[in-house]
Parts: structure tokens; C-alpha cells; sequence
């Protein structure tokens, strides 16, 4: 597999052959020998090439033509089956999205940070900076965000921001995550508690609540206590049903304490008539209602769960977080080398527009892109190169729940190939081939450029 | 240490931002250049183990180099091991013994032909001091190729002591005392159960502890061969057991939170210092999760009661196990060899290691105090006294199945915890794995 993933070194290889070719020496005897000599020169470029290259390119793809056990050719049906497997399509569908988002958005980037950082001073301080992740292994960078993406937000640094800000403007709720004793007598909808029965003035509502710890009371929470029915208004209870040795569920007393401040509404055909707030001992009481019935509905504020922030390594959102973790490498990498190519701009053209009244963003939007543009390109290309291959973060940073969702051709070459138990070397080398192919004409792109260049 | 564990170890490491890929090979142990009766021969053997469990195992090969002067190469393969064996058979220079984690490879070695059976002297060693569950886990077709030395025991909740027992709660026995523990434990806003629902084989084992128990060790046998298929209604009523406890009230984070818990951060939620559940099912090894990841005290704050008997009379334990382990296979059949594969059958092979802490023996012989703790003293009786004794299904099923991350049976069960009320689909998404990876 390493072999066909590393071969865009392909066009180094090629040029140090070159290398050997111009330095034929001069006037030695005839051009048989002069062959020689070059065949001489040739050799172990040539030989480095067909060992390290051509033989597992070529031993892959006959590979991929046998079965599982290497002993039955079996033609085409590997890649029959491989396009046919959803992991795999989901693996594809990723890599398409990889391709089409990670190397832009880092060119962009890179192309932003060159030039500003061309403009103010310490520059090579900054680029220094935004150039250290490429010097940290992308297994040690996958750690680092696995962890700043972490769902619990007492481990995750980006979910702990998102708690702070967001408990910053929204009060959590007092009770999270109670709910009723009895689910029949006090229904669950959206997060509200509604009573089945209806009430009327002189009737007095029973509400125990579970699953809070009593630790998890205010202190200022008092011992609940049974209310005598009054004709005159609606009132009820609100006690948390647990208690240390306290009776038998759904009753009062035994030291189970009331839950202040829960917000009560009286509810008559769908719409509020009346709220109010629980007191110290749970007790709340509506006075004022105009005779008839009533449901009553604890609203879901009371209880909803604490904001935990977002769960950034499950299935939706991996794949865009695993796509920022590469784009926190690979941006220096971009900036490094589209700061080389700015530097090679003639600076008098951009003088030149300048004196001619151009503004920043003209002069950069008119004429430093455009004469950018190659080295744009190449960046552009090598990085697409580089994303197809995309394997150490996918496989460090999605979760195991999560890996499918996150998968990528190469994981899913190194998963099926060298997996737990052996693996399926001809279902890899088949998913090597079609990764092999997908490289394919970015790396002759990048070839045919090189050789115009030194033309 | 099964597979699994040593996946674990390495997410432990990765997590310290350590890499510990790649092979770390590693020389004999102690030079004993003895005079015994297999002076000046040299015995090659690959196994999983690498750190403090390669010291372990090296100090029970010093023992019987000290006995036999032969001298003992140990070198550690680490996960892939069946990968860097299948490519020293390939190159003609496959290891003396190795030792294996996985059913699947040892079968698919013996069929090659590549391994040789045991003799007669070493199979009545292992006849003399193992169960026959355990002779059978080795035996392929017919003959005995491997010889079970360490066993893990995946039939235990860890619970944490505060949290239960002092809250006034009965470390359950049954799985309807369970049920209700758990339910009235989440009542009073403890999270009852930590799930490592990242990580698929943890799921697994969920399953088979209860299938084991709900249809029958004849069906888990079938189950594993996949004789039966993973729709038959016996897998359907597990996974409707398994329903009553994967509840969003009963699981610390809601399912969704499982899932992004992985093994070892499962075990810290229950015994870290702000606990956020109250128990933890998975197997002994956890103990040296607790040890080296808490500031618990194993056998103190962290206890364990058997995985809870379902449907068996009351007062009477489950009596089934479901196990994992490693066997040693051996490659060639030379005295050496074979003294070798008799001596890690003896029962006094594996009490240096159950003196360094970190195992289980499958032989019933070894003596019990050999364990330096009641703890693991009590697993261990609870393992060799049950009478329905089972190896890891997935361990058993083709690795595509039963072994691999965010496929197959591990990502099937992990779909089932997300939702829990899709019982038929689940059992559907298993059956269609199942039929691809068994080719069948």
C-alpha cells in the first residue's frame, strides 16, 4: 500500500535521473560507450524505481485480479464488489468532499496569510508560527484534536467554550433532567410535564419527580408537605420523590423535600391561563381561576438538560472537523510556499499599479493573484495529492462509532487489507488501484507543469 | 491479555501522545545458560504482549529455562500479530510457539497446514488441568493445536462501592434485581451504567453475556458458526433484554454519549473522583484500568459482581462465563518445542505471572494463592466454577464480522445503541453482515 501511496515521488525520482543523464562526461570513446556509460549512470535510479515502484504497482494490480487467497483469477470481480460495498461509497463520498473543500480552503488561507505577513513586521515570526504544525506527525496533531473536540465539556476544550458562552446568555435550568415518577399520571412532551387528569378550584395536585439527586436541591428546598384541599383556589405539591430511606414511591414525607422555584402553568383547552412558582416547600396555588377545569403542565425550562455543546465526533459533523484539523497543518505549508512565489513577483509591477492609483485590494485582486496564479496551481495540485491519501487524522480522531461516517479510501484500503485477523490483501490492492487512479492525473498535472517550467 | 485489551493499551498510550506501533522486538529472558536436558537449544516465540505483560511472560519463560536450559527468544507482534506471522510463514521462518488472541487465525493456520498439533504428552497435560471448555477452544478439526495459558473473564460489572452498596443498594444477582437497581438508581440522579459504546467489541460482549444466558450455550455455539442466522428469534429476544438497560435515563450521557465514550474513559466514569455513573460491565482486565487510570482502590472502592443471572431459579449464579484468551500454537514439532508448549499447560506456569498481577489462568490447577488479591482470586473461581463456559463469539466470527472498527457486528450494535427500539432492523443489519463476512 505505502508504495503506490508515496509513488508521486515519482517525478523526484525522474529528475534525479535526469541529473545523471546531463552529467555525461564529454569526448569518451564513441557512442556505444557513452551509452554504456549513461546505462552505467542510469542504473541504479532505474533499479531504485523498479523495486521500490513498478514491481508493487504492478504485483497490486495483479493482485486485485486474484481472489482472497491469491489463487483464483477472478478478473474484474474485486472492483465489481468494491464499488458495490456501501463503506466503500461512503469512503469515496468523503473523499470527495475532502477534495473539493480542504485543498481550496488552504490555498485561500495560505494565500491570505502570505500576504499579509508579507506586509508587517516580526513576519517571519508569525510564519514561523502558523508553519509549526507541519513539524508536529499527524498522528500527534489527530491526538490533539481529538481531544480539544471531545464531547464532554469538562475534556473537550471546544465544548467547554461553547458551554461558557452559551450558559453566558442563557441561564441552565434549576432541575435538569427530572422527570416524573409515574409517566402515565404526568406525561412527557417536548420536555413538558402535563398532568392526564383535570383539575378544578378545590382540588389539590400531586406531583413527584424523580431522577435529581436530593444533594442536587437548593438548600433552601424544605420538607414537603401534604396540603389540605380549599375551595377557593387550585393547589399542589412539587416534591422530589427521593429520599434516603424515604417511603414508598409517590408519597409525602419521609424527609423528601419540596422543589422551589419550578414554574407551573394552569392550562384550559390547549392555552395558559395562570402561572406560578413553587415555593420553598413546593407548594404553589392558583387563586384566581375562574371556575372550571384544568390540566396542569410543568414547563420543560424546569428540567431541560445542561447545554453540553456539540457532539463534534459523531456522524455529521466528523468529517468537517477532521477536515479543520488538516487545515491547521497544511495551512503554513501553503502560506510557506506562496510566500516563495511572492517574494519572486517583479516588484515594480506592483509599484507600477500603485502609482497608477490602484487600491490595495486592486493591485492584489489584479495583479498579485494573477501573477501568482502558478504557483497556485502547483500548490493546489500537490495538496488535492495530498488529500486523496488523507489516513493518519481520519483514523486517530473519529471515534469507533463514528469511523464509517468518517471513512476515507485509504483507511478503508488499510482496514480491509491488514484489518484484525489477516484482512483481505486482494479487496486492498483493488481499493489500492482505484486510489492509484484517482492520483493519477493530479500527479501528471503536476509532471507536465514541472517540465514546462524548465523549458 | 486478549486482543481487545491490547487495543485498549494502545488508545492509553496514544492518548499520552505516545505511538507505539511497529514491532518492538526484544531479546530472551534472563541468559540462564543452564545444563539441563535441552542445554544449547533455542526456542523462537511471538506473542502480543509488549511493556509490563512481555516482562510478566518473560519471567514465566525464565522458570522453565532455568528447568530445561533451553534458552527462550520472546519477541512482541503487538495487534497485527496474525500479519507479521502470516508473513513469517510466507518467508519459511515462522516462530517455534507464538501466541495467539484469536480462534479465527489459529483455525485458519491450522487449515493452512502451517501448524502442527500438540503431542500426546503435552494433550494430557491439558486434558490433566484444563476444562474441556478449554481443550475445545484449542482444538481444530479434530486436533489440539492450542494451548490456552492466560484467560480473561468478560462476565463481570464493576461497580462503583460509594455509589451502590453505600447508597444502600444489593449488588444485584439477578437481571430482573438488575433492572430495577438500574431504574431506581437513575430515580435518585445517579446514572446507573457507563457504556463504552465508541468502541464496538465492548457492545459485543453486552450481547453475548446475555445470549449465553437467554438461549442456550448450544445456540451461542451455533450463533458463532452462524448455523443459525442473527434474525432467529432467540437473537431478537437478547436484543430485547439488552433494551431494558440501554436507556438514555440508564446510560451516564444518554446513548448518544456512549457512543462517543470509548473503553478506558468508560471505566474512569464510574471510579474517576467525581463519579458519573455507578458501573461498568466488561471483563477482569478492567481492574488494571481502574489502577493505573483512578486513584480507586481495586477490591475497595471498585468491586465486582458476576454478570446478573437471567432466568435461572432464584439464588442459583448464572453458572456461564463468556471468556476470551491466548493459546499457544506451535510451528514446529521439535522436543524443544513441545517441551515447551507441556510446560505452559502445567499449573505452575502461570504463577509467576498471577504473581505479578494482570491474570488469569485457565488451568484449574494453579494454585489459587498464586493471585495476590481476593479480588482477582474471586474472578477467577467464578470463571473456573461455571459450568457454561464460552469463548468471545466475535472473537470466534471472520474479523470483517466480529473484529473490525465501524463495521459489521461492532457497528450493527453500536447503530442498536443509538436506537434502542429497533430490535427487528438490527437483527436484519446483523444477519446481512453476518451472511457477507461468513460467505454464506
Amino acid at each position: 500500500m505505502s508504495t503506490l501511496l508515496t509513488s508521486d515521488q515519482g517525478p523526484a525520482a525522474g529528475a534525479a535521473g535526469g541529473t545523471a543523464r546531463t552529467g555525461r562526461p564529454k569526448g569518451r570513446t564513441g557512442t556505444r560507450g557513452s551509452l554504456r556509460v549513461a546505462a552505467l549512470y542510469l542504473l541504479p535510479a532505474v533499479a531504485l524505481i523498479a523495486i521500490y515502484l513498478a514491481y508493487p504497482v504492478v504485483y497490486s494490480i495483479g493482485r486485485s485480479l486474484f481472489d482472497r487467497s491469491g489463487a483464483t483469477f477472478v478478473g474484474l470481480h474485486n472492483y465489481a464488489e468494491l464499488f458495490t460495498d456501501p463503506r466503500t461509497q461512503v469512503a469515496l463520498r468523503n473523499n470527495v468532499i475532502w477534495v473539493l473543500v480542504a485543498p481550496a480552503l488552504v490555498t485561500g488561507l495560505g494565500l491570505i496569510f502570505a500576504v499579509l505577513t508579507e506586509k508587517i513586521r516580526w513576519a517571519t515570526a508569525f510564519r514561523l508560527v502558523l508553519f509549526m504544525p507541519m513539524a508536529i506527525s499527524l498522528f500527534a496533531s489527530g491526538i490533539i484534536f481529538r481531544l480539544v473536540y471531545q464531547e464532554d465539556p469538562s475534556l473537550g476544550l471546544a465544548n467547554a467554550a461553547a458551554v461558557t458562552v452559551h450558559d453566558a446568555f442563557l441561564e441552565p435550568s434549576k432541575y435538569p433532567g427530572a422527570r416524573a415518577r409515574d409517566a402515565r399520571a404526568l406525561v412527557a412532551d417536548h420536555g413538558n410535564l402535563t398532568t392526564t387528569a383535570n383539575y378544578g378550584r378545590g382540588d389539590v395536585v400531586r406531583l413527584p419527580l424523580v431522577g435529581l439527586s436530593p444533594q442536587k436541591l437548593p438548600r433552601q428546598a424544605a420538607p414537603a408537605q401534604d396540603l389540605r384541599p380549599d375551595p377557593r383556589d387550585l393547589r399542589g405539591v412539587v416534591w422530589l420523590d427521593v429520599a434516603a430511606g424515604g417511603g414508598p414511591p409517590g408519597t409525602l414525607g419521609g424527609g423528601k423535600r419540596g422543589m422551589p422555584g419550578v414554574t407551573v402553568q394552569a392550562l384550559r383547552d390547549g392555552h395558559v391561563t395562570a402561572t406560578t412558582t413553587t415555593g420553598d416547600d413546593g407548594s404553589f396555588a392558583f387563586p384566581d381561576l375562574s371556575p372550571g377545569t384544568y390540566t396542569i403542565r410543568l414547563p420543560a425550562s424546569n428540567f431541560a438538560q445542561p447545554f453540553r455543546g456539540l457532539t463534534w465526533l459523531g456522524p455529521a459533523l466528523v468529517t468537517p472537523v477532521i477536515i479543520s484539523a488538516w487545515v491547521w497543518i497544511t495551512t503554513g505549508f501553503a502560506m510557506t510556499f506562496i510566500g516563495a512565489g511572492l517574494s519572486a513577483i517583479p516588484r515594480d509591477a506592483l509599484e507600477a499599479a500603485r502609482v497608477d492609483g490602484a487600491t490595495e485590494w486592486q493591485v492584489f485582486r489584479r495583479v498579485t493573484v494573477p501573477l501568482l496564479s502558478p504557483v497556485l496551481l502547483v500548490v493546489f495540485v500537490t495538496l488535492v495529492i495530498n488529500v486523496l491519501k488523507v489516513f493518519e487524522l481520519v483514523f486517530v480522531i473519529a471515534p469507533g462509532s463514528a469511523q464509517a461516517d468518517a471513512n476515507v479510501l485509504a483507511l478503508q484500503l488499510w482496514q480491509v487489507a491488514f484489518g484484525a485477523g489477516g484482512g483481505d490483501q486482494a479487496m486492498g490492492s483493488a481499493l489500492a488501484v482505484v486510489l492509484f487512479l484517482l492520483v493519477v492525473p493530479a500527479m501528471l498535472f503536476n509532471i507536465r507543469r514541472f517540465r514546462r517550467e524548465r523549458r | 491479555m486478549s486482543r481487545k485489551f491490547g487495543a485498549v493499551a494502545v488508545a492509553g498510550a496514544v492518548t499520552l501522545g505516545l505511538s507505539v506501533f511497529g514491532l518492538t522486538g526484544c531479546g530472551g529472558a534472563s541468559g540462564s545458560g543452564g545444563n539441563g536436558e535441552l542445554a544449547g537449544q533455542t526456542i523462537e516465540v511471538t506473542g502480543p504482549w509488549s511493556g509490563d505483560e512481555q516482562k510478566a511472560f518473560q519471567k514465566v519463560l525464565a522458570v522453565f529455562e532455568k528447568q530445561t536450559g533451553a534458552k527462550v527468544n520472546y519477541t512482541a507482534a503487538g495487534d497485527e500479530e496474525p500479519t507479521v506471522l502470516q508473513s513469517k510463514v510466507q518467508g519459511g521462518a515462522p516462530p517455534n510457539i507464538a501466541i495467539l488472541a484469536q480462534p479465527g487465525a489459529i483455525a485458519q493456520f491450522a487449515r493452512e497446514g502451517v501448524l502442527k498439533p500438540v503431542t500426546a504428552d503435552v494433550e494430557q497435560q491439558v486434558d490433566a488441568h484444563m476444562a474441556k471448555a478449554w481443550k475445545n477452544f484449542g482444538t481444530v478439526d479434530g486436533k489440539l493445536y492450542g494451548v490456552y495459558f492466560k484467560a480473561a473473564n468478560k462476565s463481570i460489572v464493576w461497580y462503583n462501592d460509594r455509589l451502590l452498596t453505600q447508597a444502600g443498594y444489593q449488588p444485584p444477582a439477578t437481571w430482573d434485581d438488575f433492572v430495577k437497581t438500574v431504574n431506581s438508581l437513575s430515580d435518585t440522579g445517579v446514572a446507573p451504567l457507563a457504556v463504552a459504546g465508541a468502541d464496538g467489541w465492548t457492545l459485543t460482549d453486552w450481547f453475548e453475556n446475555v445470549y449465553l444466558q437467554t438461549a442456550g450455550g448450544e445456540a451461542y455455539d451455533k450463533l458463532a458458526k452462524h448455523q443459525i442466522p442473527w434474525t432467529d428469534p432467540s437473537v431478537k429476544h437478547a436484543l430485547q433484554v439488552l433494551q431494558q438497560v440501554f436507556q438514555p435515563k440508564l446510560v451516564a450521557d444518554g446513548n448518544a454519549g456512549a457512543l462517543q465514550t470509548d473503553f478506558s474513559s468508560s471505566v474512569t466514569k464510574v471510579f474517576s473522583d467525581a463519579p458519573k455513573a455507578a458501573m461498568v460491565f466488561e471483563a477482569d482486565f478492567v481492574g488494571q484500568v481502574i489502577a493505573s487510570n483512578t486513584k480507586a482502590k481495586v477490591g475497595d472502592d471498585a468491586r465486582f459482581f458476576p454478570f446478573p443471572a437471567i432466568g435461572k431459579p432464584a439464588g442459583k449464579p448464572s453458572g456461564s462465563v463468556v471468556t476470551g484468551g491466548d493459546a499457544a500454537v506451535a510451528f514446529k514439532d521439535d522436543k524443544a518445542t513441545m517441551a515447551l508448549m507441556k510446560f505452559l499447560a502445567s499449573p505452575e506456569a502461570g504463577v509467576e505471572w498471577a504473581r505479578s498481577g494482570g491474570f488469569l489462568s485457565p488451568n484449574k490447577d494453579m494454585p489459587l494463592d498464586s493471585y495476590t488479591d481476593d479480588l482477582t482470586r474471586a474472578i477467577a473461581k467464578q470463571m473456573l466454577g461455571a459450568d457454561d463456559i464460552r469463548f468471545d463469539m466475535s472473537d470466534q466470527a471472520p474479523a470483517e464480522f466480529g473484529a473490525t472498527k465501524g463495521a459489521g457486528e461492532w457497528k450493527d450494535l453500536q447503530d442498536f445503541l443509538g436506537n434502542p427500539a429497533d430490535v427487528d432492523g438490527t437483527a436484519q443489519r446483523l444477519e446481512a453482515d453476518a451472511a457477507k463476512a461468513y460467505h454464506t
